[in-house]
Parts: C-alpha cells; sequence; structure tokens
C-alpha cells in the first residue's frame, strides 16, 4: 500500500471519479473489498436462521462490500460521503439503498431497527479534521452514538480499519465504548506487515462480551513467535479482547536488532525445502551488527 | 430509495426533535421486482413504523396498504404481497425527502437521498 489515502484529501475529495473507477478495474481492489467484507461479516457473526438481516454498510462507496451482503442473503443500506462511489455503486446496480451521508454527522435513523452494520477502511478517516469546524472527538462521538442508538439490542457492528498508530486505534475505541459498546479488536495474521488486518467489533445492549464474541482462532499457541510465513492459512487468526480497562491490543514485540537469529535460521530451512539455494548457516548467521549500520 | 429505508430514516438536523417521518415529495417513482421472502417481511414488520410506511407508500402513489395492521396479518398471502411490494419494490428515483419539523428538504436525485447537513445543522 502506498501512503495512506486521509493523508492525501478528505474522503469526498480522495474519493474522486478516477479513484472510484478503480473500484470496477481493479482486480486487485475489489479482491481485497470483497475478502474484508466476507471476513466482516463472518465476525458479524448473525444468528444462522435463514431469516433476512437488514444491515448497513458504513462508508459503502462502490458496493463492492455491499454485494458480499447481498450474496449472503440480507438487505443493506449503505451511506457514503463520496458521489462518485456512489455513482460507481450506481453503475453496478447494487441491490441495497445509498444514501450520501457524512457519518461524522451522525446517522439519522430510528432507534432500534438495524440489525447490523460492517464498516470497511472507512472510520479512520474520521481522526482527520477536513475542516476548522471538524473536531475528530466529536465526530466519533456523534458517529458511534447515533449507530449505538439505530442498533437493535444484541447486534454488532463490525470495522475493518487502519489506524494510523495506537493513539488513533485509542481514540476510536474510547469514541465507541463511551456510546455503550462492548467489544475489542480481532486482529488477522498479526505477524505479517502486508497481510495484517485489524477488525474492531462492537456489541450493543446487556451482552456482555466474552459471551458474545467466541470469534477467531489462533492455530498454533505459538501464535505470537515472531514467524512471518508467505503460506499461513485462513486458520490463522490471533484475538485480541480489550475493553475499557484493559489495553486495546498487545504491543508487538519490536526487537530492534531486526528478526534475529532463530526466525532466520527457519525461514533458509523453508527456502531450502522449497528446492531454493540457501547459503550454508554459520556462526555469522543472523549476527548483530556493529553500530556503522 | 425504497420504503424500506425511508421508514428507517429520520432528520438529524440540531435541534430537531421529532425528525419522523420525513414527508416523500415524489418526482419519479419505479418499481422493479424482488423475490418476495416471508421470513424478512416478518422480521421486519415489527420495526415499522405502519402509519409511516401507509402514509409513504400513498405519497408514491400506492394506496393498497390497510389503514392498520398487526401481526395476525402476516398469515394472509394477499397481505404479505402488498406488504412485500410497498416496502421493497417501490423506488424513489427523484424528488425530495422533507424534515417535518424544519421544513428542510433533502434532494433525491438517481435514487439517493442527500442527507449531507449544512455546518450550521451539524
Ligand atoms: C476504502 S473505501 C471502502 C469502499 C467500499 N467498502 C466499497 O466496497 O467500495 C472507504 C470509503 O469510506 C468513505 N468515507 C470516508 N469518510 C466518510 C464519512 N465521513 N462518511 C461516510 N463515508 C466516508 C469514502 O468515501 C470511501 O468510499
Amino acid at each position: 500500500m502506498g501512503s495512506r489515502p486521509e493523508l492525501v484529501a478528505p474522503p469526498e475529495i480522495f474519493y474522486d471519479d478516477t479513484e472510484a473507477r478503480k473500484y470496477t478495474s481493479s482486480s486487485r481492489i475489489i479482491e481485497i473489498q470483497a475478502s474484508l467484507s466476507e471476513r466482516a461479516l463472518e465476525l458479524l457473526a448473525l444468528p444462522e436462521d435463514d431469516v433476512p438481516k437488514l444491515l448497513l454498510d458504513i462508508g459503502c462507496g462502490s458496493g463492492l462490500s455491499g454485494e458480499t451482503i447481498s450474496e449472503n442473503g440480507h438487505h443493506w443500506i449503505g451511506l457514503d460521503i463520496s458521489p462518485s462511489m456512489l455513482n460507481i455503486a450506481l453503475e453496478r446496480e447494487v441491490e441495497g439503498d445509498l444514501l450520501l451521508s457524512d457519518m461524522g454527522q451522525g446517522l439519522g435513523l430510528r432507534p432500534g431497527v438495524i440489525d447490523g452494520a460492517i464498516s470497511i477502511s472507512a472510520v479512520q478517516w474520521l481522526c482527520n479534521a477536513d475542516r476548522s469546524s471538524h473536531n475528530p472527538r466529536l465526530r466519533l462521538k456523534a458517529f458511534f452514538t447515533s449507530l449505538y442508538k439505530c442498533l437493535s439490542s444484541g447486534a454488532k457492528a463490525v470495522f475493518q480499519l487502519y489506524p494510523q498508530n495506537v493513539a488513533q486505534r485509542e481514540l476510536i475505541l474510547n469514541a465507541a465504548m463511551n456510546a455503550g459498546f462492548g467489544g475489542g479488536i480481532v486482529v488477522d495474521f498479526p505477524h505479517s506487515s502486508k497481510k495484517r488486518k485489524e477488525f474492531l467489533v462492537l456489541a450493543c445492549g446487556q451482552q456482555s462480551m466474552n459471551s458474545s464474541l467466541t470469534i477467531g482462532k489462533t492455530e498454533d499457541e505459538k501464535g505470537f513467535s515472531d514467524h512471518d510465513d508467505e503460506d499461513e492459512d485462513e486458520e490463522n487468526h490471533t484475538v485480541c479482547f480489550s475493553d475499557r480497562h484493559r489495553r486495546p491490543f498487545k504491543k508487538q514485540k519490536n526487537n530492534k536488532n531486526g528478526k534475529g537469529r532463530e526466525w532466520i535460521l527457519r525461514k533458509k530451512e523453508q527456502m531450502r525445502r522449497r528446492g531454493n539455494d540457501v547459503p550454508l548457516d554459520t556462526k555469522y548467521t543472523g549476527r548483530k551488527r556493529k553500530g556503522r549500520f | 430509495m425504497r420504503l424500506l429505508t425511508h421508514n428507517m430514516l429520520s432528520s438529524n438536523i440540531r435541534g430537531v426533535v421529532n425528525g419522523f417521518p420525513l414527508r416523500i415529495e415524489a418526482g419519479k417513482v419505479v418499481e422493479k421486482n424482488v423475490e418476495i421472502n416471508g421470513d424478512f417481511l416478518k422480521n421486519m414488520f415489527v420495526k415499522i413504523d405502519w402509519k409511516a410506511f401507509v402514509e409513504a407508500s400513498q405519497s408514491m402513489g400506492y394506496t393498497e396498504l390497510p389503514e392498520e395492521a398487526d401481526s395476525s396479518m402476516l398469515d394472509s398471502d394477499e397481505f404479505l404481497n402488498r406488504f412485500h411490494h410497498a416496502l421493497l419494490e417501490l423506488h424513489l428515483e427523484e424528488g425530495a425527502l422533507v424534515c417535518p419539523e424544519t421544513g428542510r428538504r433533502f434532494p433525491v436525485s438517481k435514487g439517493i437521498p442527500n442527507m449531507l447537513l449544512h455546518e450550521d445543522e451539524v
């Protein structure tokens, strides 16, 4: 991924006709949006009763995420601040209803009517002040409070997001908790810089966090080791729950000296098994370098 | 925009106490066939504000809904068909939604209501 779009321009400017067009023409974007949406729906853990639900897609954009909702048999209302993105959604003839709306102004929806919500890569936009009148804290508050109100009791909301840093993640999480949500962050592929994906999973109503969220899998107990396998499979999800009283998630083990000898040896062994030509292991393998580097 | 969505929407202009229901000014209405699903209709029935729903359907030119409804009617196919048609098959393509308290118009174009608020309405 290149530079962060939120730092380039406000969303309704950044997502112009050219950017929006990519959502019909780039197979990479289409694939990513679809798989993130699938995962978000999975984390939403709707009752498996075959009854279609009414869901929200927040920052629905071109409707790629909405199409995933439709494919799963549910109805949806999508809202987005970018007219260009919504035009693409119209072109795709999506099944959901679309609203031109700024989530930071709060959602104008009746109380308790929505069965669940998903949002793909959108909420981090609220952390920016794009106008002098914008206060990220207030906009996050308006958004989460109104979302909490319109969800039916026990409903969940799942946000895939790319927070810029720990402070931003905390800003978002706090706004959600203050609005009354319980929940936490689920990290998929926590050790892969490329595949790492973060989901904020929120639940509304009396259900406690622990009983309502039994999702995510860690395949091996050594989930927190430093490996960065290309062939990690879909099962390798690691879950970190958090609530107001805990840090949102564990600090990444940040080894200043790089990945370490252990990791290098393992990686080399792996490459050998794949039939690659790999230098022999010696006492110099993975040694610390002197400061001049 | 379908009446399903209209029935959920309310005006959230600052200071407005009762922003529901938004009055419909229908310019152009189109119909699109959708497969009926009784389970979904039953799930939605409890959430629908019936009075607003009937008024909205009338402003879209559909007058076949009963003024009052209760859940026992969900056993009738005829009722389900009408409910289904009004909820999911009528689309407001062009027109406006009007805030019941302030009279502020939210224009609807190509089926998409523009719900963006002006700075002084937030
Ligand atoms: C990464 S895109 C998601 C695209 C979408 N899931 C799809 O399938 O096309 C993020 C979207 O969030 C929208 N967005 C950003 N800030 C917003 C805000 N304040 N209110 C509503 N939508 C917003 C952008 O316009 C953009 O379409």
